[in-house]
């Protein structure tokens, strides 16, 4: 459909400034400018809600009804159990399974959550970390019975641990095997998925907890960096894996500041793919990612405001050339996202795709002074954190040490004063604040339904072949001891019906846990 | 208010990782002249009493965005009860209008939600500190 609310200009013959090597047009390196030639002209970027609460069902519902409000993507939420490794008959299962995220516990899970959905139609998300890989090795399963090639397969699975010791919490095991266990699932994917991005490196959750937005580029390229050391490591060539590496920005308040931030990423991770790790393959040096609105931006004062919030960071995660977008719910400092919130976020999406004539035009603000100014900043910004970072032995050093830790808490400690002395404006909170509180009535979620889902997994438990299950729990545990890759194993053990929480459990006595270094 | 220096637990309870709320307050606590005790993440309601009492501390405080608050603040408000152990608790995180009025009548002082001044907070403590879980009778 053709936008016909706008001036004569044809966006799509305005192909804007090439400064050659520094930005490029768009869809040429070093891809400052996007990295496609027609950008949404061609294809829109996925609109993907991260969604998931109570039992597959419920989800699956939540899915089927968000697939017929236009959402052209699924993003699964996991509950906190399920990310941990912990199943829902277990003691901490019992109190937050089908919280915060679905509950998973086997394949069983998995088969209704997607009952119904085509796996080689729909292109699935799925934000899990510690035990991505049993995830991924359910979801293989899955799309077998579906009759769908592995190759077929399309979507993210986030695997990046390293983030989780810095900011998000979510780590089961200690770093080294952690980082064999993401490698594994990368290095498998490479050869038998390669279709499906392995890893969504993301630098969401450190911006939630407070850096700033060159902290974010330049703490996630470090991590980045780490994982690719590793699987070089393996002796698997960069083009044979960058392609397939994918990213998770943040879209927050400052609206130009984010879109130059996006263009920086791209063309600062253009310029080390091919300059440090001198990849060849052009897909290599593309910079793929999603981008979520800023959680953390949200207020539960007067929290109809956080629509408009909502739609000016997603428009800036547009302008700056996402591949695909999550748009907050304008109730989550509440609640949980009601349906009608989070029906009006995805329709926030619509409207800047169908509505603005934004898609007709790639990257519009390039060539602006101001933006390329802050463009260049941010890049160098975030390249002296990733050179800071490397001079004090690598990011794991950089994690174990705390460096990451305080960067961030040092910035969200001095974006707290600014508020809290009214330096920095919050609408509805520290400004045109209506002396009341607000009485907005805050939605229930779903109920959690706990109970139907551990008799579910008592079921499973009860006709499952035990045999079977003891075998593969057995050759979990030989397995990590190895250097050979897990994937296989964990195919045939989540096959067999082991469940997340006992082949967590045999790791967690092979490999150990991890237990926060308290730098605070 | 006695010139005896306030001391504040602050925990996480449960499997929720968000702690960039958690840590400002402690800093901020700190900055204010409190001794401010902080347990690190995934504590049970067992650890952070443990805890408390060990350090003899004159309020907790909990930090929650897991939707667990329900379960895991009830149990916590009925361990200290059931142990006649007379700490105030204050929670904050994302806590839905209806749980509030259940978690209050648990005996937790006051829920505060995303946003909150941190000074109101620090001054709520000041006044709340050192006053028993249950409102005196």
């Amino acid at each position: 459909m053709k936008n016909t609310d706008k001036s004569h200009i044809d966006a799509k013959k305005s192909a804007g400034p090439n400064f050659n090597d520094k930005l490029g047009l768009p869809g040429q390196y070093p891809y400052t400018r996007g990295i496609h030639p027609r950008m949404y002209q061609e294809r829109l970027w996925t609109m993907r809600q991260y969604a998931g609460s109570g039992n597959a069902h419920q989800t699956n519902r939540l899915f089927r009804y968000l697939l017929a409000q236009g959402q052209t993507g699924l993003s699964v939420a996991f509950d906190l159990p399920t990310q941990l490794g912990y199943d829902s008959d277990s003691e901490y299962g019992r109190d937050e399974a089908g919280n915060v995220g679905v509950a998973i516990d086997s394949i069983a899970d998995l088969r209704i959550l997607f009952n119904k959905i085509p796996l080689d139609k729909v292109s699935v998300s799925m934000t899990i970390n510690a035990p991505a890989f049993i995830l991924m090795a359910m979801y293989m399963v899955l799309a077998q019975e579906q009759g769908v090639e592995k190759n077929a397969l399309r979507g993210t699975i986030q695997n990046d641990i390293l983030k989780e010791y810095v900011a998000r919490g979510a780590y089961i095991f200690p770093p080294e095997p952690s980082l064999r266990l993401a490698a594994d699932l990368i290095e498998y994917c490479s050869q038998e998925c390669r279709s499906f991005n392995p890893i969504s490196i993301s630098g969401y959750h450190m911006r939630e907890a407070g850096c700033t937005a060159a902290q974010e580029i330049g703490f996630t390229f470090a991590n980045a960096i780490e994982y690719i050391n590793r699987i070089l490591r393996r002796g698997i060539g960069i083009d044979r894996f960058a392609p397939k590496l994918s990213f998770f920005f943040a879209a927050h308040n400052n609206f130009l500041e984010e879109v130059a931030k996006f263009r920086a990423a791209r063309r600062l991770w253009a310029r080390l793919m091919a300059e440090r790790f001198k990849a060849s393959n052009l897909d290599s040096m593309k910079l793929k990612f999603h981008t979520q609105t800023a959680g953390s931006t949200l207020t539960a004062q007067q929290p109809e405001n956080n629509i408009a919030r909502v739609a000016l960071q997603a428009l800036s995660a547009v302008l700056g050339g996402t591949q695909s977008l999550h748009t907050n719910s304008f109730d989550e400092a509440l609640s949980l996202p009601s349906k009608k919130a989070a029906t009006i976020a995805l329709r926030t999406q619509q409207i800047i795709a169908h509505e603005t004539g934004m898609t007709d035009v790639i990257d519009p603000l390039g060539g602006a002074y101001y933006i390329e100014e802050l463009t260049d900043t941010i890049e160098k910004q975030a390249l002296e954190y990733i050179d800071q970072i490397e001079k004090m032995g690598g990011i794991i050093c950089a994690i174990e040490e705390g460096y990451l830790q305080r960067q961030i808490h040092e910035a969200s400690y001095a974006h707290m004063l600014n508020i809290e002395q009214g330096r920095q404006v919050v609408v509805g909170v520290n400004k045109f604040n209506q002396n009341s509180t607000s009485k907005f009535k805050s939605y229930s979620n779903v109920d959690s339904d706990n109970d139907k889902q551990i008799k579910r997994l008592a079921n499973l438990r009860a006709k499952r072949d035990e045999r079977k299950v003891a075998e593969s729990i057995r050759r979990i545990a030989e397995t990590v001891m190895t250097d050979e890759n897990l994937m296989p194993v964990a195919l045939e053990a989540v096959a067999n019906n082991c469940t997340i929480g006992e082949i967590c459990g045999v790791l967690r006595e092979n490999i150990g846990e991890y237990t926060e270094r308290l730098s605070f | 208010m006695s010139t005896k220096r306030i001391k504040v637990l602050i925990a996480k309870i449960g499997l929720d990782g968000h702690d960039r709320g958690a840590k400002l307050l402690c800093r901020y606590l700190r900055d204010a002249g409190m001794e401010v005790i902080y347990t690190g993440l995934r504590q049970t309601s067992t650890s952070i009493v443990r805890i408390a009492v060990q350090e003899d501390v004159d309020l907790i405080g909990i930090s929650i965005l897991s939707g667990a608050h329900k379960t895991l603040i009830a149990s916590l408000m009925d361990e200290l009860i059931s142990n006649d152990i007379e700490i105030p608790v204050i929670v904050g995180g994302i806590v839905p209008e209806k749980d509030v009025q259940f978690l209050m009548a648990k005996g937790v002082k006051k829920i505060y939600s995303p946003g909150t001044s941190l000074t109101q907070i620090h001054k709520d403590i000041e006044c709340y500190a050192g006053q028993p879980t249950r409102q005196s009778d």
